[in-house]
């Protein structure tokens, strides 16, 4: 600061003034939150995010960063400790002043720091598919909701090509995510004229490993005559015993296909594939998309972790919610280039117009009325390597609805930011 | 007519018997168009499953299932066995093959079928039985002019009958009655749940006759299910049983035994599913044909990995701790974090993949719906040998003897010359290698990361305490009985409500006999 000029000393001064005394070192540098957890049982899942988030950083500042300042990660771990997460979003938030904050996975962990991001109005991106009815004025929402993974893959499931299942088995992890999705399937498939007779909903405990009644059960409702179709919620470890049941009990793919909503390439690197082949994945971005965007995003990810030398080397792989962070990451950081400032109530009224050639290889945009992205929709089969091989897809991008229109209470809400509505959960506009 | 069916059969299958190539042009056709639009894979595949007496079609059917047929050049390409490259068309060897055909479920699907009808032609009854089983898996008119020229001229009985039931859904739609209350007699006979959504409509139909014939078909397909299901839930309960003891003996030693609150217990199980990985990963580097049998090599690995550090454990931190529960369970579970930590930084958080060898995926058919999966049998047996081999330390080798005396009255017994300390040494070590041997086990079963040993220590723990501390029988019967229990419970409340009804039974049930089902009799000095 010695050879600094004296007037912008005191600008320097009146800006710490007005950020709540950020210190010099902010000054030059614009701080970026990523809250995910590196230990416990999710960091299997998140701990990729944080590292595809870092490489986004790094690849900005490469570039010269956001309006004359370097990019300056903030890594905290919140363990997996749902309560921790609000905890750290509250310390990110007010003592360390980021500008934006990238993370979470469960859904229980993002209903945990909700409060935080509205009371301190910060701001928040989401990477991860959930089960929608939800739309916050803090939060964007760059994975899918229900209606841009679930509902397509049950309707493929229930075509000619994908099998024509007319019985179904909604199969999951006892918590919020899984309830609330087969909540809407249930009412979706009433819809399409499917009977509560026709449709088998099972929960199991986190972490359960003895599959064998469960799939004995599943071989028994398939065999009624109808085609059957099984719907997995299944969440983290427990996919390898279940997984492992279904091969062992010769529960083909031809015969009972299973699609699942939490399982991609990372989870798929801890198990034998080759029992697997052919059941299903749905998501809006595979590792295997044949886009020259993919490609570069992949080899990006590739030289980033043999630079750094990431656990895992190369087999590491890339997947949907690793995606949806670098696209979150970089529109973030064009709406902060548009509006000049990382001041969050301009930075969120930019946001809602930006668009970004995605790896997915399509222009994805986000909606400036429900704060989520809009995303094709990939179905794709399991092969014996572990990728995907994609069997149908959205010819584009398809608006999230946030609220789905399946449930009585949910489709009465709607989620708009933009006025006449300002509101994310309302029956009526807030100005009329 | 018959006569003459009946002969070009006969034909057909002397052909297919010597391997003589009766080329049909169909498959000629097919491979062309096949090779000149390899997009139009159905069609071909169609082409393929009715062309007759050509053993081509067959191969190129089953390459393509196995991802081993290729296009390049204009050729149809399949790679055999030994890695060779040929040609479908003639069987000539070339040079380079193109990258295999990707399959969807859909193409899998007419595949499957494809294949049943070119393995029906085959000279091999059990092909033709479990070709016969597969298509009446998916009855369809396309197949049934074969099927009946088949039943026509079939000599192996269990192949007729099959052929009958997988023709017995197409003639329950047929217009000649009496054609139709064969079927039903049939499925009666044989017919599986899958068949009750086509009698049902005839139950409740206008026609006395078959509706009553239908009634009594499906009281007998509910009935043979209702046995399936008991003997089904008898059996994944014995399984389950099976890894509870394999999770719990190692324990029924350490806590049960010797009397040390063992919160590292689940790290020993741990320890040894990565033994196993290791093992895993040593074999697919220096001995891949041997691969198969890397469990075998597992086992005393496993073993002894987690016997030493059980040792290790019992010399450097417990043997200062004996008679201080409370300080034993704080220590171990100290213990159990550093050992949790240290394999997360050696091998990553991640989860690591241990493979199923070929001989114990897949599973025994006994009955449609009732599938004994090979590694669930295998961990049974390996329970009962497990056991076996403890017991006889225990009862009948000297080390056997000195742990019992030890365990029973420790002065007297080191009044008697035995060095107690080397016996505590070498029984943690034995507990701590057996919950290795477990671990083996579970690696078969499940995940293997970290935090495989948090999952399986209250169910252990579980397990010694109902049976009763002390006494291995009691861990036996603790573990068959959680497992039995379990199962029968689960089809009936659910996973999550089965496993709070059993925790709230072993709750009461400890408050009636605290020393669980077998306790200790006479007197030990220490208590």
């Amino acid at each position: 600061m010695r050879s600094k000029s004296k007037t912008f000393l005191l600008s320097s001064l009146a800006a710490g003034l007005v950020f709540g005394m950020a210190g010099a070192h902010a000054a030059d540098t614009i701080k970026v939150g990523i809250l995910h957890s590196l230990s416990g049982t999710m960091a299997i899942s998140e701990t990729s995010l944080k590292d595809v988030a870092l490489m986004a950083i790094e690849e900005i500042n490469a570039k010269g960063g956001l309006l004359g300042k370097k990019l300056e990660p903030v890594v905290v771990d919140p363990a997996s400790n749902w309560p921790l997460f609000a905890e750290k979003a509250r310390e990110l938030l007010q003592k360390e002043k980021v500008a934006v904050v990238f993370g979470c996975w469960t859904s229980v962990s993002r209903k945990s720091v909700l409060p935080v991001f509205e009371e301190l109005n910060g701001l928040l991106f989401y990477p991860v598919q959930y089960e929608g009815e939800e739309s916050s004025y803090n939060v964007f929402y760059t994975g899918a909701a229900p209606n841009q993974q679930a509902i397509p893959a049950v309707e493929y499931l229930m075509s000619e090509e994908g099998g024509g299942a007319k019985r179904w088995v909604l199969l999951g992890t006892d918590y919020v995510y899984p309830r609330t999705t087969n909540k809407i399937l249930r009412a979706f498939l009433h819809a399409k004229g499917v009977a509560d007779d026709d449709i088998m909903e099972t929960y199991t405990p986190f972490g359960h490993s003895d599959y064998q009644t469960i799939v004995a059960d599943i071989k028994k409702f398939a065999s009624a005559g109808k085609r059957t179709a099984v719907v997995s919620t299944i969440n983290g470890d427990s996919n390898v015993p279940f997984y492992k049941e279904l091969g062992n009990a010769g529960l083909k793919a031809t015969d009972v296909p299973v699609v699942a909503f939490s399982v991609g390439e990372e989870e798929l690197r801890g198990i034998d594939t080759k029992p697997l082949v052919g059941h299903l994945a749905a998501w809006n971005y595979f590792m295997s998309i044949d886009a020259p965007e993919n490609k570069a995003f992949i080899e990006k990810w590739k030289a980033y972790v043999a630079k750094n030398k990431l656990p895992g080397g190369d087999k590491r792989v890339t997947n949907d919610p690793m995606e949806a962070t670098y696209t979150g990451i970089n529109m973030w950081a064009q709406a902060v280039q548009q509006a000049g400032t990382t001041e969050v109530d301009a930075v969120r009224q930019a946001l809602g117009y930006q668009t970004f050639k995605t790896p997915s290889g399509f222009v994805e945009s986000l909606d400036a009325k429900n704060h989520h992205l809009h995303k094709p929709v990939y179905i794709a089969e399991i092969q014996a390597d572990g990728q995907f091989n994609i069997v149908w897809k959205t010819e584009g991008p398809i608006r999230a609805q946030a609220w789905s229109p399946y449930i009585p209470d949910s489709a009465k809400k709607v989620a708009d930011w933009t006025y006449p509505w300002v509101c994310g959960n309302c029956t009526e506009p807030k100005f009329k | 007519m018959p006569i003459l069916l009946r002969l070009t059969a006969a034909v057909l299958l002397l052909c297919a018997a010597v391997g003589a190539r009766a080329a049909d042009p169909a498959v000629d056709q097919a491979l062309a168009n096949l090779a000149a639009d390899p997009k139009a894979l159905r069609a071909s595949v169609e082409a393929l499953g009715g062309a007759r007496g050509d053993p081509r079609a067959l191969a190129v059917l089953e390459a393509l299932r196995d991802g081993r047929l290729s296009v390049a050049g204009g050729e149809v390409l399949m790679r055999s066995a030994d890695g060779r490259v040929l040609r479908a068309r003639d069987g000539a060897a070339v040079a380079e093959a193109g990258s295999a055909f990707g399959l969807t479920n859909a193409l899998r699907r007419g595949l499957g079928t494809a294949v049943a009808r070119q393995q029906l032609l085959a000279t091999d009854p059990q092909v033709r039985l479990a070709a016969a089983g597969a298509l009446a898996e998916r009855p369809s008119t396309e197949v049934e002019g074969l099927l009946r020229e088949l039943l026509a001229t079939e000599a192996d009985a269990r192949v007729r009958k099959a052929l009958a039931l997988a023709l017995a859904p197409l003639d329950l739609d047929s217009a000649d009655k009496a054609r139709r209350l064969a079927a039903i007699g049939v499925l009666a006979e044989d017919g599986e749940l899958a068949a009750r959504g086509l009698l049902e409509p005839i139950a409740q139909g206008r026609d006395p006759e078959l509706a009553q014939a239908a009634r009594r078909a499906l009281s007998r397909i509910g009935e043979r299910q209702w046995l399936r299901d008991q003997f089904g839930n008898l059996f994944f309960g014995l399984s389950l049983g099976s890894v509870l003891l394999l999770a719990a003996l190692g324990l029924a030693i350490t806590f049960g035994l010797m009397g040390v609150i063992n919160m590292a217990h689940g790290e020993m199980l741990m320890i040894g599913a990565y033994a196993t990985y290791v093992v895993q990963g040593l074999f697919r580097q220096y001995l891949p044909g041997a691969f198969d049998w890397y469990l075998l090599a597992a086992l005393p690995a496993a073993f002894v990995a987690s016997a030493l550090v059980g040792a290790a454990i019992e010399r450097t931190v417990l043997r200062h701790l004996y008679g201080r529960p409370l300080e034993t369970l704080l220590a171990t579970f100290g213990i159990s974090l550093i050992l949790i930590q240290t394999v997360r930084v050696i091998f990553g958080a991640q989860n690591v993949e241990v493979a199923n060898p070929a001989w114990l995926s897949g599973g025994i058919e006994v009955a449609t719906n009732l599938v004994l999966p090979y590694n669930r049998l295998a961990t049974i047996v390996f329970a009962v040998l497990v056991l076996a081999g403890v017991w006889t330390i225990f009862q009948k080798t000297r080390l056997g003897l000195r742990v019992r005396s030890v365990t029973q009255n420790r002065g007297m017994a080191a009044a008697m010359g035995i060095d107690t300390r080397r016996v505590d040494t070498l029984t943690f070590a034995l507990g701590s290698g057996v919950a290795g041997l477990g671990g083996v086990a579970l690696s078969q079963l499940g995940n293997v990361g970290p935090e495989l040993g948090q999952a399986y220590i209250i169910d252990s723990f579980m397990v010694v305490v109902l049976g009763g501390v002390g006494k291995l029988a009691g861990a036996v019967a603790g573990a068959l009985g959680l497992g039995v229990v379990n199962k029968l419970l689960e089809p009936a409340v659910g996973a999550v409500l089965g496993k709070i009804a059993l925790l709230g039974f072993i709750i009461l049930f400890i408050q009636k006999r605290p020393q669980g089902l077998f306790a200790l009799k006479g007197r030990a000095v220490e208590s």
